[in-house]
């Protein structure tokens, strides 16, 4: 089953920053794990939500407003989706992952909905 | 007549059967569907002949009515990808599945689940209490805890919370936290008056320590649970008010229950240094073996809490020290201590304690507000009634 693991409240030093080359080896160190137990699928850091878009269609009408969604203090970071056999299995490897040390981890299932078409556009690939 | 034989496999094989249909579905709704099939079955087949293993014969029953109500639903859903059905394996051996109520256990308290529903969880699935009986120890309404119930094992089902034991460096931590939902289950029964709750925390503590026989945690719990549990009947007089350790009637303490708890306490203690629990139980074992509250062995019990300090601190804890302290070596010395607790400011016994302690040193305008601030604080009528009384008494010298 894959989970997504949504990266909240994360310090994450900028390239350049003090920290940052220790951060991002523990970080590859992290994903090497995962990889090493065959869990990764994806992750990403995300820009912070200064950078945030919202859109809403309503009536037919566009709306796009700056900013994120909700209006919360917790701040989504980034993500990864692991695939795993249990939630114990998933929750071992949030557990080592560097960002729940400074921030936290919300781990999510992701729904399989039948009849669902998510196939990645395969047929490009023989172009 | 039949009724009486289904029921009484029913009773006890319960929870096993449970477990191994949970282990081989995946998911808890249709295991407690498909075992109330089966003995809806056997309720109609067995007056002609009870088969010879019962168990076997309803875990079939049980197992063939999945798979039909399966088949039956894909059968519904027709273009639905069969991926989430396939993960039940209808050639499953139920027969091979051994004893799988310890992997239930420790599922119901995973600790992805909230704490009262894994409470909830674990007195449903284990020990067998309906949701209006579980509702009803716990002064919630039924519909309330009924749906905690379908939460907690639809979290179970949708995020593949583990059905199987913890991996051995987890054991300890997990094991802990099934320790401390027992426990909570046989405090809580402690305070709701008319509840057996306290008698089916001992019986699951004792499941728990037969399949785990070399965690002494596992004993030292039961034995606290069983020390504690020998002297209810002393615990509060006849009008219901609150009888405190030294004043209580030690012929009404039950000795079979001291008895087997100092057993199962020796044999947690076999095991090495203890545990909370272990070191919880033995205060407790020190207590029922003094023949009147003269007799009992203070200095040794001020030192085990001293080691409880160090192992699990808290400062509840740290105020029964202080009090052991007082009954060693006077009141000072146990002033002293309590004195330096923070975070009890709101806990009525602490204000209580230092009453006492203050009374006993001739103080007695600082115990008069201490016993005053302990009776606004507390919570239930007897333990009111019990403090206004021992204000009473310090006016009257």
């Amino acid at each position: 089953m894959r989970y997504m693991l949504l990266i909240y409240n994360c310090e994450r030093p900028a390239p350049g920053e003090p920290g940052f080359e220790e951060a991002l080896a523990r970080v590859n160190a992290f994903a090497a794990e995962c990889r090493r137990r065959n869990a990764f699928v994806a992750g990403d850091p995300l820009r912070d939500e200064s950078t945030a878009t919202t859109v809403r269609v309503r009536d037919g009408r566009t709306l796009i407003t700056d900013g994120p969604f909700a209006e919360t203090h917790e701040h989504l970071g980034g993500y990864y989706i692991l695939d795993c056999a249990t939630l114990d299995e998933v929750l071992a490897l949030a557990e080592i992952c560097p960002f729940a040390a400074d921030g936290g981890i919300e781990v999510r299932p992701l729904a399989g909905v039948p009849g669902l078409d998510h196939s990645p556009a395969v047929a490009l690939a023989g172009e | 007549m039949t009724a009486a034989v289904v029921e009484r496999v029913y009773r006890e094989h319960r929870a096993r059967m449970l477990a191994a249909l949970v282990r081989v579905l995946g998911d808890f709704e249709p295991a407690e569907d498909a075992l109330q099939d089966a003995c809806a079955m056997a309720l109609r087949r067995w007056p002609d002949t009870v088969p010879d293993d019962p168990v076997a014969w309803l875990l079939t029953v049980a197992r063939n009515r999945a798979i039909d109500r399966l088949r039956r639903a894909r059968l519904a859903r027709e273009r639905e990808p069969v991926t989430e059905v396939a993960m039940f394996e209808p050639d499953s051996r139920l027969a091979e599945v051994g004893d799988e109520r310890l992997s239930l256990i420790f599922t119901c308290c995973h600790p992805a689940l909230a704490m009262e529903a894994r409470v909830a969880l674990t007195l449903q699935a284990v020990v067998g209490l309906t949701a209006g009986q579980i509702a009803r120890a716990f002064l919630v309404a039924e519909a309330t805890l009924a749906q905690r119930l379908v939460r907690a094992k639809r979290k179970i089902r949708d995020a593949r919370i583990s059905l199987d034991l913890p991996a051995d460096h987890l054991l300890p931590e997990r094991l802990a936290g099934v320790l401390a939902v027992v426990y909570l289950i046989f405090t809580q029964g402690y305070t709701a008056e008319p509840s057996g709750l306290r008698t089916e925390a001992i019986r699951l503590g004792k499941l728990v320590a037969s399949l785990m026989p070399d965690e002494p945690e596992a004993l030292g719990l039961v034995a606290l649970m069983l020390l504690h549990d020998s002297r209810s009947a002393a615990r509060h007089s006849d009008t219901g008010d609150v009888v405190l350790l030294e004043d209580q009637d030690r012929t009404r303490w039950d000795s079979a229950k001291i008895d087997e708890g100092v057993r199962l306490l020796d044999r947690a203690l076999r095991h090495g240094s203890p545990g909370p629990y272990g070191l919880q139980a033995a205060i407790a074992a020190l207590h029922a073996q003094a023949a009147g509250p003269d007799d009992t062995d203070w200095q040794a019990i001020a030192g085990l809490y001293a080691e409880l300090l160090a192992v699990a601190p808290s400062p509840v804890v740290a105020l029964n020290h202080g009090v052991a302290v007082a009954m060693a070596e006077g009141p000072a010395a146990g002033l002293a201590l309590v004195d330096n607790i923070d975070g009890l400011e709101r806990y009525h016994l602490l204000h209580a304690a230092r009453a006492d302690l203050l009374r006993r040193l001739g103080r007695h305008d600082e115990a008069a507000a201490a016993y005053r601030r302990a009776h606004e604080l507390a919570t239930t009528p007897a333990d009111r009634r019990f403090l206004a009384g021992r204000l009473m008494a310090l006016d009257a010298t």
